[in-house]
């Protein structure tokens, strides 16, 4: 088997945007599913199980169903009915973010309850009020135990962006599929874009173990 | 400065406290022994409400903590706790553990609250480890960062939950002399112990207590020496 160098170099343009589009999706979608899930976390975590319900079945509805099928409805059937027609790259993020944050809300949610109850006590005898000993003492700890898991989760929702090429959202996989259509070639094109998402998978996890050892405390 | 008024607790159907009556004068220490399951620890953790109360009446200082009115939090910052378990935050160095509600709660600007800070760790003889951070501290460490923790914030009040059972023997004196001293300065304390040396050397009174009632109450000598009760007497026994 030769490698056809000549329409990787042609192609090479193609995949330099694509990589940026996914890049962009990937973090668009980490800041709002992220922000997004703390908020589902800690709704789920309510006392009043009426008012927890609402974000137990968005959580369930989320991770029950799989993520093509949602890319699918969003594109075609959401997005269209908000805005009149439909867009790909704002239906990608849509659904990555509302994907990630199911998860993401699952992963607070874990980490604020495995922090010690004598944690929360020893902060509310010293007169702070809940919002504070939350603030000041409990989410501190309890992300630094998210890292890992958080970080599993982001290296998960870099690769799913992949999906949008279902939608031609022009990102990273969109290019491969397409120089594959245009070439018959299958070697190329889609060991190029696994290496790619390696390189920004690989990036990512170096990251965020400096920032693990960044917050050790010992 | 304490009146507690048939106070009554309990976690579903299991009645841990039933009709306790106390009241604990200004600047008194006041020591609570008693089997384990007894309710003292529950009894204490009513004082500050950290438990929610079923029945009856706590006041301190005449504020009514079981009155839906009561802001509990500003009740709390007069009555300092300390733990069994410690419960020093992890993340945050020894002085930043002392600063926090202080600046908090408060409203201490910085450089005041380390100045206090530091002076109460010189009070425990801790005042090296303020950068430390609370995993490397011994037991008897974190338990003196702990006080000097619930004493920045100036309560009139201590209560101290079993404050040396989850430490290594030889570090138990080192605690309970810190809290000798803080009884001598006149501190109002409530102390949940099994320590009866400390019972006996520093309490103004000792209370007694067995499923969920206050047994016997007395100065210690008496109670040690002269106990009424036959609970007591049996109790006693195997301790002392």
């Amino acid at each position: 088997m030769d490698i056809r160098w000549d329409i990787l170099a042609e192609y090479a343009p193609f995949f330099l945007k694509g990589t940026l589009l996914t890049i962009g999706l990937s973090i668009a979608s980490i800041l709002i599913g992220t922000i997004l899930g703390l908020f589902i976390g800690l709704g789920k975590l309510m006392r009043n199980k009426l008012l927890a319900l609402p974000f137990s079945v968005y959580v369930t509805c989320f991770r029950g169903t799989p993520l093509l099928v949602q890319i699918l409805l969003i594109h075609f059937a959401v997005v269209p009915l908000f805005l009149g027609e439909t867009n790909a790259i704002a239906a990608a993020i849509v659904t990555l973010s509302l994907n990630a944050a199911a998860y993401i809300a699952e992963i607070f949610r874990a980490g604020i309850q495995s922090i010690d109850r004598g944690q929360m006590e020893a902060a509310r005898s010293l007169g702070m009020n809940h919002v504070q000993a939350m603030r000041h003492v409990i989410l501190p700890q309890a992300v630094k135990r998210m890292i890992p898991p958080l970080g599993n989760e982001f290296v998960v929702l870099i690769k799913e962006s992949s999906l949008a090429s279902i939608v031609a959202a022009p990102e990273l996989m969109y290019w491969g599929k397409a120089m594959q259509g245009q070439y018959f070639r299958v070697w190329e094109p889609y060991v190029t874009a696994a290496i790619i998402y390696l390189v920004l998978t690989l990036s990512l996890s170096f990251l965020l173990t400096r920032l693990e050892r960044r917050l050790a405390t010992e | 400065m304490i009146k507690v008024e048939k106070l009554k607790k309990s976690f579903g159907s299991n009645e841990v406290l039933k009709d306790i009556n106390v009241t604990v004068k200004p600047q008194e220490v006041v020591v609570v022994i008693g089997p384990s399951g007894s309710g003292k620890s529950t009894f204490l953790r009513c004082l500050n409400m950290l438990e929610s109360i079923t029945g009856g009446h706590v006041y301190i200082e005449g504020i009514d903590l079981t009155d839906k009115k009561t802001d509990i939090n500003k009740v709390r910052i007069e009555v300092g706790m300390v733990f069994q378990q410690f419960n020093l935050f992890p993340h945050k160095t020894v002085i930043e553990n002392i600063m926090l509600a202080p600046m908090k709660v408060r409203n201490v600007p910085a450089e005041k609250a380390k100045a206090k800070g530091l002076e109460l760790l010189r009070k425990v003889g801790l005042e090296d480890k303020a950068e430390a951070y609370p995993d490397s501290l011994s037991g008897g460490q974190k338990q003196r960062v702990a006080i000097a923790r619930a004493l920045a914030m100036e309560p009139k009040i201590m209560l101290f939950d079993e404050p040396t059972s989850a430490l290594d023997p030889e570090m138990v004196g080192e605690v309970l002399e810190v809290m000798k001293q803080l009884a001598k300065e006149g501190m109002t304390m409530v102390v949940v112990t099994h320590e009866m040396g400390f019972a006996k050397e520093v309490g103004d009174r000792v209370i007694f207590m067995d499923g969920g009632v206050v047994v016997e109450e007395n100065v210690p000598k008496e109670l040690f020496e002269n106990p009424k009760e036959d609970r007591t007497k049996s109790f006693l026994s195997k301790v002392l």
